[in-house]
């Protein structure tokens, strides 16, 4: 079958159920779907609203996510015990066991239902089709049990709070690393661990279905005359992603698996009585980890290379060499894992290769944060909002990605695992970095989603406010962690005050700015800018969506564009 | 003027490190690490502060690269963008260079951690010269056993100290500190190779002493070493490094360096009265390190 014929029968199943109406590409068809019609999400296969979907899933988790790591910072403003101490708001917080449970919720929120839903579920589903002049994904169908399996995996694991876990407590406090025994029926006996391991076995089939439908789509349904060269980077890293999560999610699934048997099943894979070991758990769980944290920042790579490109109105500087750098980045990720793990007792020699091995990532991160500096330089640069964050991104990528150099040196690391230093690099380049290029595509493609456009004021104030903010919180943890403080603490020792007190006033900030965010989103939706045309970006927008209106036709691309 | 105000900073910087020395312990608003105290722990400073020069110096190029584009580059100083999107040179030049600089890193970091992880650095000490003791991580206190497999067996269990507990109350006057004191603390002899086996009984704990720049799990099921040998008598805290469950922030490492002498006299204490005996020889003896606070004032 020829590419363009398989397109063309696709196309038609696709219209074949639900919308069949005339192969016309207009752009205002009043045969479209109502937006109120609850059949039109439920049994949605149409890839623009399932990434609509996505969205508005990921921002209702973030909510939750972020008002649980409020409750964090609210608890470490002060030494001693402020929430967690089973009487504040009438013990409405519980216990220390309930701040654990907080810091793990935090975690698996934050990765499994808001970065990674927003950027693949998201930006990805809305985008991906639509760059590589697509008419909608390979497998729509699939596409919609992928989202729909995310909502179902979300309400177990907020059930589990709910539900026995350790003796007397509920909830599962062991931290997203879910590190057996602690894990087990030594630490957990209870039915929440329970909940958490079949939340995520959903959240992974979700993944996987996900990015096995990504990889079909850009493999076989890229417009004609697009070859892999010629794609977009976001698409290119979409697809490195995808790969990621096709090899990472199973052995998590694995490792979820054995801990489900060792609970329930008397299987012995990680108890030591019965000649099993806790730290082949690890292992298992950072062979999925470390890739995991590339699966959350590769498509934001993605994002932000086509944000520089077209606000400096300059092509992307090595367009070969970001690509590959990404493909780069995703192998030398599977190989990293056990720098996770310098302090469970690792062979020296061992630890020696995993030093090595790590500190060649920083090679192909460097690549691109100097190709995106590149771009820019001889261009035209014009500073609107989605620039902002793009640039905000590229100085605090960095400044998250030289401490993990630091962290890579397992000597060092010896003093500083498990430290606030730690929780400052990871949040760095995840909560300073995933999250602004998450922000940096919303409002580069928000006109084109949405068909209004955004207040540039509350846009810029929102930017300038959380840069603010998310720098308070967080580059102070670096002093915490170098003084010793360990992660995971509901109270500590008064020496640690100034600098957490420092952090908390750093997340009202960052509060403030959330709160601007949707304010933002609310005066878009109720002054209705129409947006005037498909493109607002001028000549630096290059890639094929904006060729399109904003919002896109429902269904785009009956005549597939041709690339030369 | 610039020497002066250099001249300043250096007396502060000199006066924080020792302040820090006197109190083993972190400090207020501190931004460094707790000194060191071990002469590993000295090299592993001064290689972070190598390393942090090196990434200092990278954050402050890349920043100030994007400073002058911003500048040079924006839509009014530079209203025809240029076309290029490609520049060999450049771009090996950008490859070789970090990998350079990391081959740099990794030659000190190397021997590092090998001057660590392997046993007294790899200096032959006889068995009968290394203090061994072993280190057990519970739910939620830490158990230290000396004399393991001799007759003067003995076990010191190690719980934090809370203000106002009834029966193990925090002295603020003799010298405990919130979170990082324990009733009865591990006691090693200074000047010895000291070599901790370390495990867990129940789930995965950490044992961690900032100022030496040690940890490592204690893992059910496996023995994990460490060693350190400590010149200066002093107290030195550690807290529990691996999430533990709910009491993982009240499980704090607490330990006196003592001389050959006093050490073996607390040894005999201890081993009559684990419970009690050990402590009361600790507090009828000069704080060690006190001393140091009140010359440092």
């Amino acid at each position: 079958m020829s590419s363009d014929a398989k397109h063309a029968a696709d196309h038609a199943h696709d219209h074949g159920h639900g919308h069949g109406h005339a192969h016309d590409d207009h752009a205002h068809d009043h045969h479209d779907p109502k937006w109120y019609s609850p059949a039109r999400w439920l049994f949605s296969t149409n890839h623009k609203d399932i990434g609509t979907l996505y969205l508005i899933f990921a921002m209702m988790a973030g909510i939750i996510g972020f008002v649980f790591s409020g409750f964090m910072r609210a608890e470490l403003a002060e030494p001693g015990l402020q929430l967690f101490n089973g009487t504040a708001f009438g013990g409405f917080f519980g216990t220390e066991h309930n701040y654990n449970v907080i810091t793990t919720m935090h975690g698996l929120i934050m990765i499994f239902f808001m970065v990674m839903p927003a950027l693949i579920g998201g930006f990805g589903n809305w985008f991906v089709p639509l760059m590589i002049g697509a008419p909608d994904m390979a497998m729509p169908r699939m596409n919609n049990i992928s989202f729909w399996l995310l909502p179902v995996s979300f309400v177990l694991l907020l059930l589990s709070m709910f539900v026995p876990g350790p003796p007397g407590d509920t909830g599962f406090g062991g931290g997203w690393v879910l590190y057996p025994p602690l894990s087990g029926t030594t630490g957990h006996p209870g039915l929440a661990m329970d909940l958490v391991i079949f939340s995520l076995h959903i959240a992974g089939i979700s993944s996987i279905l996900g990015a096995i439908n990504f990889i079909v789509t850009i493999l076989n349904m890229r417009a004609p005359g697009m070859t892999l060269h010629k794609m977009p980077l976001f698409a290119w890293s979409v697809l490195v992603t995808a790969f990621l999560l096709v090899l990472a999610l199973p052995v998590l699934a694995g490792a979820l698996t054995m801990l489900l048997t060792d609970r329930n099943f008397g299987s012995k894979f990680f108890e030591v009585a019965g000649g099993g070991d806790p730290i082949m758990f690890q292992h298992l769980f950072w062979f999925f980890g470390h890739p995991e944290v590339y699966i959350m920042i590769l498509p934001g790579f993605g994002i932000v290379s086509h944000v520089i490109s077209t606000f400096s109105r300059k092509p992307v500087f090595g367009y070969l060499a970001m690509a590959y750098a990404m493909v780069a980045i995703g192998f030398i990720g599977f190989i990293v894992w056990a720098h996770h793990m310098y302090t469970v007792g690792m062979s020296v020699d061992l630890k020696a290769y995993f030093v090595a091995a790590t500190m060649v990532i920083a090679v192909p991160t460097g690549v691109k944060i100097f190709s995106w500096i590149a771009t820019m330089w001889g261009g035209s640069i014009e500073f609107k909002v989605p620039m902002l964050w793009a640039i905000g991104f590229i100085f605090l990528f960095t400044v998250g990605g030289v401490t993990g150099v630091v962290l890579a040196n397992a000597g060092v690391d010896h003093a500083l695992h498990d430290t606030y230093y730690v929780v400052a690099h990871f949040h760095y380049v995840l909560s300073l970095g995933a999250v602004f290029t998450l922000f940096c595509g919303w409002y580069y493609w928000f006109e084109k989603m949405w068909g209004i456009k955004y207040n540039g004021f509350i846009a810029g104030l929102h930017f300038w406010l959380m840069f603010i903010g998310s720098n308070l919180i967080f580059f102070p943890q670096h002093f915490l962690g170098l003084q010793g403080m360990p992660r995971r603490y509901v109270d500590y020792a008064d020496a640690f005050r100034e600098w957490h007190h420092w952090s908390t006033n750093g997340y009202w900030l960052t509060a403030i700015a959330t709160i601007v965010f949707f304010i933002g989103i609310l005066e878009a939706v109720v002054r209705r800018r129409k947006a005037t045309s498909g493109n607002p970006w001028g000549e630096g927008a290059t890639t094929l969506e904006w060729t399109l209106s904003s919002p896109p036709p429902f269904h785009q691309y009956n005549d597939l564009p041709r690339v030369r | 003027m610039l020497r002066g105000a250099w001249k300043l900073w250096a007396l502060g910087a000199a006066s924080l490190a020792a302040a820090g020395s006197a109190w083993a312990a972190p400090t207020p608003g501190g931004i460094d690490f707790q000194p060191a105290v071990t002469e590993t722990a000295e090299r592993v400073h001064a290689f972070h502060n190598e390393v942090l020069i090196i990434i200092a110096v990278i954050t402050a190029f890349v920043t100030a690269l994007l400073i002058w584009v911003m500048i040079r580059y924006n839509r009014k100083a530079n209203p025809t963008p240029k076309k290029f999107s490609h520049n060999t040179v450049i771009e090996i030049i950008w490859t070789v260079v970090p990998v350079l600089i990391l081959v740099w890193i990794a030659k000190g970091s190397f021997p590092l951690l090998y001057e660590q992880d392997v046993m007294f650095n790899g200096e032959q000490v006889a068995e009968e010269q290394v203090v061994d003791i072993k280190v057990y991580g519970n739910m939620w206190y830490w158990d230290y056993t000396y004399n393991q497999n001799t007759e003067k067996e003995f076990v010191v269990e190690s719980r934090m100290l809370r203000p106002g507990d009834e029966t193990r109350p925090l002295v603020p006057a003799r010298g405990d500190i919130n979170k990082l004191s324990v009733d009865n603390p591990m006691v090693a002899p200074a000047g010895r190779h000291v070599r901790l086996k370390i495990t867990a009984r129940d789930v995965i704990h950490a044992w961690a002493m900032p100022q030496f720049t040690l940890k490592v799990d204690a893992v059910p099921g496996r023995l994990n070493q460490l060693w350190f040998k400590v010149d200066q008598p002093g107290i030195y805290y550690g807290q529990c490094s691996e999430l533990c469950g709910k009491d993982h922030s009240n499980m704090p490492i607490e330990l006196w360096i003592l001389p050959q002498q006093q050490y073996d006299a607390w040894l005999a204490a201890a081993q009559a009265d684990p419970t009690k005996g050990g402590r009361a020889y600790l507090d009828s003896l000069p704080r060690p390190g006190a001393t140091q606070v009140a010359s440092a004032q």
